[in-house]
């Protein structure tokens, strides 16, 4: 995967809770088999309507929202369905970075998968980002090298993630290699049970 | 004298292939089931990559999330046939065992693995899919992956897991009767949200748990993740034994009473410590219905659905305008005057054979309502089977259901199972997000007995409360 040190973005805002896969890619989608192309189907039903016309009243399709790669979400981001279709489908939409007070468990890892950096931070953090993004074009700063977040005006916030997908997604690593490091002790695992 | 350990513990435990400080641990998978969904990507990886599944034999795949319930030889969708065919060729290139669309052990993945006997207590489980916390009813610590992982699993065997931190969800007393399994977990996940168990694997403890049935069981620990936790599991005992003696993949004879004991002790120490605990009391609990659009909005069927009002704070109002427009519901009214024009049971929450049984015994002598169009879909070939022979089919066809075969269906409205925009569903499955039966579809969660009594009065209906038909 495509390693992620140090990211400058504009921010989309969806000031939303419960953001659940099902609305990230809708089940219709899911019968590709490869990894690429998902994003045209990003947030589908909320995109377009039920004649496949894009709806104004949904801000992505604003055009202040143009070239956001920075998507900044209310709590329990993810939940639902373990598809991974859905980091595909945000990531081929163009975003790198997710900030949220939290993130359903399996979503999270699906990102850190795929060279998509999600961030937590606090909810009001959050709620600054998100009045920040809805009221003008808003350029922010993630660098995952000194866990920060920040802008141009003097917004700086600390996040944490765990040192292995850490360097993981710094370095872009497969992590069937690292594991295949561990191949031996894999063997005598199986050798004293089987 | 030894520390007391959960369930949870001494599982992982056995299961540690590499530790170092500071890291997730490197942890062993004994069974990885596959389906055509969350896979083709996995087995291209490793094709691309020149590696090959590891363990073929702790590995096993079936297909059931976008196979069609009707006409089984002609799959008019080709995406979906092309799904499917992939993973049949991915099967055989990998030497992976694989119960196809026409195999007599087809079914939905979370219904076979307990079903054949591969779900066996103390296993770690993973699969493609985030209802794998199914099979932690067996004390097993099960969870949903994505396909990296499932990759990641075909080639190594193994996963990288932080240790999780653990919840004992205690349910005191008993479950009144008409009140099932469904209406447990529901009002569980009504009662703490939708996020509680995030972070968390959930142990279930107390009377009531030890009371279910294997089946009730699946079908609480199959909503663990509804509750944001990824695995959610019950300790073994003597229920769990008797439900696996006899099945394909245990020992026999001495050897299962060998296994049997080793199981058991599986179980919670007394005294064992969790990282938190909440408690309820079954003998509240009502039978549910879902009124919004995540499992969390859901109230007992004697209630008025909430309005704008009810929430605690601006974010929560929002989302209680939103559902309730989504829903097409005006707030206020009681749930039970809803009408409803779809009844679906089935899904790998409630599509075991004791759900059929439970559901024909409500319809039979009724007939389902004209305005209702309602279908069942059995959660494998082999509960199909069995309800035939038992004439369950017969009490559900006469009733006015469609008798389907097997697959996930309209749980998630893959195949051409879907609900149309606009209208309504009484679903025993487990999840009511935006869309997930069909494109502007409302979906009400409830139980099969539930489920049953709304396709018969056409509005959601305390089951307890409904007359016994006259004998014909």
């Amino acid at each position: 995967m495509e390693p992620i040190r140090k990211h400058e973005g504009l921010v989309y805002p969806l000031n939303r809770a419960n953001v659940d896969t099902d609305q990230i890619i809708p089940k219709q989608f899911l019968k590709r088999i490869s990894r690429k192309g998902f994003g045209q189907f990003v947030f589908y039903n909320w995109r377009f309507d039920s004649k496949g016309e894009l709806r104004e009243d949904f801000s992505l399709n604003q055009p202040k929202y143009d070239g956001t790669s920075i998507l900044v979400a209310g709590e329990n981001f993810g939940c639902g369905s373990s598809r991974e279709h859905a980091p595909w489908a945000l990531q081929d939409y163009g975003f790198r970075v997710i900030i949220a007070p939290s993130y359903a468990d399996i979503f999270y890892n699906n990102c850190t998968k795929n060279g998509i950096l999600p961030v937590i931070l606090t909810d009001d953090e959050v709620q600054t980002l998100i009045k920040n993004a809805e009221t003008e074009k808003y350029q922010l700063t993630v660098d995952l090298e000194e866990k920060k977040v920040y802008d141009n005006k003097g917004f700086e916030a600390s996040f944490d993630l765990d040192d292995y997908k850490r360097e993981m997604l710094l370095n872009g690593w497969d992590d069937i290699a690292v594991t295949l490091t561990h191949a031996g002790k894999i063997d005598q695992f199986e050798a004293a049970r089987d | 004298m030894r520390r007391p350990k959960t369930v949870i513990e001494k599982i992982w435990e056995k299961h540690v292939v590499h530790h170092e400080e500071g890291k997730p641990d490197l942890l062993y998978i004994d069974l990885h089931l596959v389906h055509e969904v969350t896979s083709p990507q996995a087995f291209e990886g490793l094709r691309m990559n020149n590696r090959k599944v590891r363990r073929p034999d702790r590995t096993f795949a079936t297909m059931d999330h976008n196979v069609p319930t009707i006409h089984r030889n002609v799959i008019k969708d080709e995406v979906s046939k092309t799904q499917m065919e992939t993973l049949k060729t991915n099967c055989e290139e990998f030497g992976v065992p694989l119960a196809d669309i026409h195999h007599p052990d087809q079914g939905i993945v979370h219904v076979i693995g307990p079903e054949l006997g591969l779900t066996q207590p103390g296993k770690t489980i993973v699969c493609g899919d985030s209802h794998t916390s199914t099979h932690g009813a067996f004390g097993a610590l099960a969870f949903g992956i994505g396909t990296s992982e499932v990759e990641h699993v075909l080639a190594t065997q193994t996963i990288w897991q932080s240790k999780p931190k653990t919840l004992n969800v205690k349910v005191n007393g008993k479950l009144g009767k008409g009140v099932t399994a469904k209406d447990l977990i529901l009002a569980i996940i009504g009662k703490f949200g939708v996020k509680f168990g995030t972070g968390y694997v959930i142990e279930y403890t107390g009377e009531a748990i030890r009371s279910l049935s294997m089946e009730g069981r699946m079908t609480v620990c199959n909503m663990s993740i509804e509750a944001g936790a990824r695995a959610g599991l019950i300790s073994p005992d003597d229920t769990t034994v008797e439900f696996l003696r006899g099945r394909r993949h245990v020992p026999e004879g001495e050897a299962f009473d060998q296994i049997a004991e080793e199981w058991k002790a599986l179980a919670s120490d007394e005294g064992a410590v969790y990282d938190e605990t909440v408690e309820i009391n079954a003998e509240e609990i009502e039978p549910q219905v879902t009124w919004g659009t995540n499992p969390g909005m859901c109230i007992p069927v004697s209630a008025n659905v909430p309005t704008e009002e009810d929430g605690n704070n601006d974010i929560e109002k929002e989302e209680i305008r939103r559902a309730l427009e989504y829903m097409g519901l005006e707030g206020g009214e009681p749930i039970s005057s809803v009408s409803i024009e779809h009844v679906f049971i089935g899904s790998c929450t409630n599509s075991r054979l004791a759900d059929l049984r439970k559901a024909s015994e409500i319809i039979k002598g009724h007939k389902v309502h004209p305005n209702v169009r309602a279908i069942v879909v059995p959660g494998s070939h082999s509960v199909k089977a069995q309800a035939e022979a038992e004439g369950i089919d017969v009490i559900f066809k006469d009733a006015g259901f469609e008798w389907r075969e097997a697959g996930c269906s309209m749980c998630l409205a893959m195949n051409d199972d879907v609900v149309p925009e606009g209208e309504r569903c009484a679903s025993t499955s487990n999840r009511n997000f935006e869309g997930r039966q069909g494109t502007g579809a409302r979906t009400h969660l409830v139980s099969p007995e539930m489920a049953a009594a709304a396709a018969i009065k056409g509005h959601f209906f305390d089951v307890r409360h409904l007359e016994i038909p006259a004998p014909i």
